[in-house]
């Protein structure tokens, strides 16, 4: 008991403000609930990442390398010519303030280092210090700080309270991307083994078997069979996925989220039904793999050099089989590395078509060049063209809400897809306001790799400015359904409803389209892909069975 | 004047400066942020803040209906449960009122009823701390409760789908039906 402070303390501690200490001079304080746990060092070493070892964030030695602050100083240097929107970033920020309150985890934990001006400033302050002139001659008196353990051990637990989800920078009148500077820091502490786990051990099986859960093909296989199963039992039809299958016109990559945890699991028998659909209607030629079975990048979180790797899996296998071109399922970051980094990674992609939707010969241009077309994109333009027959009544008992998901909305500007979609398989769709929606999107909280279980407060306080916007439009139009297009979303969201506001459910928008697809040959569908009563459509049954 | 009816024609008084008090419980700049951006969804923090001290102070001031009570306290609670903040400073807040009271309208009291409404003003005040505590535990209770269910739905389902789980078939014990 002897860490309770005494009723005198407690009561002090109420009525006054905290100390008013310079943000420079007040030490860190690595709060259980707002951290991951460190990474493991198998998985280090497996991608060769170097000073793989165990250590402890909430223990004083963190066990550095003797030469940290060296490897440290010569990291930043590199990096600095070789990335120009690193220097100009840490050199044109005139601190205005106008990304100060933008931050989701600033707005919910209250803690102005999670400022994206004052986040970077950890950053910068270094920076001047070691690599500019004024710094050198006027040290702290022109915002500099020398490297100490201290400071580094704040870059680490800051640069892990961001989720790269760059609505910062939307409000940059420099267009500076805050979300590089935390990629650029978060690639130095990579230099000195302090990744978190759960980035490192995702990255790691994904390298070795291609899904962050490190299930081995026949496994992933027997996961989508299970699917099959399910699928009959509801619909009445059974569907049959291709398997790596050699000269199929397209191949299919969706994150593995999908495949393995609710309620993802429900939009990957979604897609199994869109396929299955346009190939009974259309002879439509899609493959799924079992060796690009992730489409989530933990490279992304980790280094430049780890994302391109885990990105280069999927395109080897696109050239393996000898696809046309390839759909990419509903995920985040997937999408961010496709849109933003692969062209220049692993790209120009010669060896695919430029994708043309084979049923409506739309040519998607703007894919020309990765040769990778969004989910939401094909689906979109599908229903344009009239090509699939919808029922939206079978959606009929969801109010349904739409998260932009960060790295679509804001990393490649799908805002419309998605929303047409929706708005032609529902009814009832409720926008939340304006400021948490399209460009303006407010994170899940977890994005970026933070979705562990031992960082839940800072999960739950991330996600409280989307939550808010979700229970306003719960109060106000009795929205019942949130959903979205990203895995990690997914998985993080229903926490999240759990916590601010349980009425509310969520979903991927391709279980929402595969509710109301209408199957060539399906049975009397009572009940939705969850196996959940649709109101209304199972009562004449009963009635039948109870006039019997 | 009798209390009750300082309280209500303080009330804006009383309850921007309870707003105040709880507001800079967060550092400094925060606190500024806090109290200057009006949008709710740019600032549901500050917002959710006012919004249910508002409606508190009118349940304090009233009919202290439990629930009327909770719906306002449990939003602030429910974000200070997870702030860095101890106990005492999540659901504590609710004392800081005392004080104001006493600083705002202390010096209107007659002697001997004002010293006798106050100290009925201050048990309510002290039920409201105690809901508030409770509300704190239900949220932390939460917090640990989605802790366990995250894990162990992700180790349940990896097993289940792996078929190590056999489930309990509807027809009871294998023992009790006929082998074919």
């Amino acid at each position: 008991m002897s860490d309770l402070p005494k009723p005198e303390e407690s009561l002090s501690k109420l009525d006054h403000e905290p100390p008013r200490t310079g943000w420079m001079d007040a030490p860190v304080d690595i709060r259980k609930g707002m951290y991951c746990y460190s990474a493991n060092p198998k998985s280090l070493n497996y991608t060769g990442f170097p000073h793989a070892r165990e250590w402890n964030p909430i223990e004083d030695d963190w066990k550095l390398p003797e030469n940290w602050q060296e490897i440290l100083h010569r990291g930043f240097r590199e990096r600095l010519d070789r990335f120009r929107s690193v220097k100009v970033f840490m050199d044109i920020c005139v601190r205005c303030g106008a990304c100060a309150d933008k931050c989701h985890f600033f707005i919910g934990t209250g803690d102005p280092k999670n400022m994206p001006v004052l986040r970077a400033e950890l950053l910068r302050s270094v920076y001047r210090n070691d690599f500019t002139l004024m710094g050198k001659i006027l040290g702290k008196l022109n915002g500099g700080r020398p490297m100490t353990e201290n400071v580094l051990k704040e870059w680490w637990y800051y640069l892990f309270q961001c989720s790269e989800c760059r609505r910062c920078s939307v409000f940059c009148p420099y267009g500076i991307d805050t979300a590089e500077i935390t990629i650029f820091g978060r690639e130095l502490l990579n230099l000195l083994g302090l990744n978190i786990d759960w980035i490192a051990t995702p990255v790691a099986n994904c390298y070795r078997t291609g899904n962050h859960l490190g299930i081995q093909p026949h496994a992933f296989k027997d996961m989508l069979d299970f699917f099959v199963e399910d699928i009959e039992e509801v619909v009445g039809v059974k569907v049959e996925p291709e398997y790596n299958k050699k000269g199929a016109d397209i191949l299919f990559i969706t994150p593995s989220g999908d495949v393995f945890a609710d309620p993802g699991t429900y939009t990957a028998m979604g897609y199994m039904l869109l396929f299955h659909y346009l190939k009974e209607r259309y002879g439509f030629d899609i493959t799924w793999s079992t060796y690009a079975s992730e489409g989530g990048n933990f490279g992304f979180f980790t280094s430049h050099e780890t994302m391109k790797r885990l990105n280069s899996k999927m395109y080897a296998e696109a050239k393996r089989l000898g696809v046309k071109w390839i759909l990419g399922g509903e995920c985040g970051h997937m999408w961010r590395v496709i849109h933003q980094y692969m062209d220049t990674m692993n790209g120009p992609t010669d060896f695919m078509e430029t994708p043309v939707n084979p049923i409506t010969g739309t040519v998607f241009e703007n894919a020309k060049s990765t040769k990778m077309v969004h989910i939401m994109e094909f689906l979109a333009d599908l229903i344009k063209h009239d090509k699939l027959e919808l029922n939206p009544r079978r959606n009929d008992h969801l109010k349904v809400t739409f998260h932009d998901s960060c790295n679509p909305a804001r990393g490649m500007g799908l805002l419309d897809e998605p929303r047409y979609v929706i708005n032609n398989v529902c009814n009832n769709f409720y926008e939340m306001p304006a400021n948490t929606i399209r460009e303006q999107t407010f994170c899940c909280g977890s994005g970026s790799g933070l979705n562990a279980g031992e960082d839940m407060e800072l999960r739950l306080m991330g996600s409280l400015p989307r939550a808010n916007a979700v229970k306003y439009v719960h109060e106000k139009h009795g929205v019942n359904m949130l959903s979205c297009v990203c895995a990690i979303d997914r998985a993080a969201l229903p926490t999240m409803t759990e916590y601010w506001t349980p009425e509310v459910d969520v979903t991927g928008v391709c279980e929402l389209v595969a509710n109301a697809l209408v199957i060539p040959g399906e049975h009397d569908r009572p009940t939705d892909l969850r196996g959940e009563d649709l109101p209304g459509w199972a009562e004449p049954e009963r009635e039948e069975t109870d006039a019997e | 004047m009798r209390l009750e009816g300082l309280l209500e024609k303080h009330k804006r008084v009383i309850v921007n400066k309870w707003f105040d008090a709880v507001v800079h419980t967060y550092p400094a700049d925060t606190a500024r942020f806090l109290k200057s951006q009006k949008d709710p969804f740019a600032n549901p923090v500050g917002r959710t803040t006012f919004k249910g001290l508002d409606g508190a102070y009118d349940q304090l001031c009233g009919e202290m209906e439990t629930e009327m009570l909770a719906a306002s306290l449990d939003p602030i609670i429910r974000i200070r449960a997870i702030q860095d903040f101890t106990p005492t400073q999540a659901a504590g807040f609710v004392f800081l009122l005392k004080n104001i009271i006493r600083e705002t309208v202390g010096d209107q009291l007659r002697e001997k009823e004002g010293l006798e409404e106050l100290m009925a003003l201050d048990a309510r005040v002290d039920t409201v701390g105690l809901l508030a505590f409770d509300i704190f535990m239900r949220c932390r209770e939460k917090v640990y409760q989605l802790k366990a269910n995250e894990t162990r739905n992700r180790v349940f389902s990896a097993f289940h789908r792996a078929g190590l789980v056999a489930d309990t078939p509807e027809d009871g014990p294998e023992t009790n039906k006929t082998i074919e």
